[in-house]
């Protein structure tokens, strides 16, 4: 935007495309893999708790059975994230709102 | 620049709150869910899971204000 004495302010003119558009770009490519770990974490969880849950004894393959459960126990961890997930963050967002002063 | 500094301390702060998600997620888990898995969550069992996340919280404060107190602020 020119000022009306004929000069740039050079904080008001906007960046080029291309800086732009390779600034989006990273940003996508820092939000993808974050996404990425932690897509990663949840399935390495579990793995372990699923594990523990419905193999109680390893023999030389998975049982049928043995595949019901994990298949279950997978449902569920999933289930379990996501109610721990909406549980966590309204609370965050409760205690914000109510003590701000607070450690949360 | 400084856009992206905003960006990646808002998505470093986002990445703290997952990992503690999937920390509690894990306890949680291990305390609530004593049988074997099946079709779905009891009442009890859900009920639970989002107890343990309200109670780890309350601890969380309880003992950050003990030591306040401990310490004389």
């Amino acid at each position: 935007m020119s000022s009306l004495f004929g000069g740039n302010s050079a904080s008001a003119s906007p960046p080029p495309a291309d800086v732009t558009a390779r600034k989006e770009a990273v940003m996508t490519q820092i939000r993808n893999e974050l996404a990425l770990a932690s897509a990663q974490e949840l399935i390495n969880k579990t793995n372990d708790k699923c594990f523990a849950k419905c193999v109680t004894k390893p023999s030389t393959a998975l049982s049928g059975s043995e595949e019901t459960c994990l298949a279950r126990c997978l449902d569920r961890y999933m289930e379990a994230f996501n109610i721990v997930s909406r549980t966590y963050t309204s609370r965050l967002a409760r205690e914000r709102l109510e003590n701000p002063t607070n450690a949360l | 620049q400084k856009e992206l500094q905003t960006f990646l301390d808002r998505e470093q702060a986002q990445a703290r709150v997952q990992q503690s998600i999937h920390n509690l997620t894990s306890m949680c888990w291990d305390k609530c869910i004593t049988s074997t898995p099946s079709t779905r969550f009891s009442r009890g069992e859900e009920g639970c899971l989002a107890n343990c996340v309200e109670r780890f919280l309350d601890t969380s404060l309880f003992i950050v204000n003990k030591i306040q107190e401990q310490r004389g602020q």
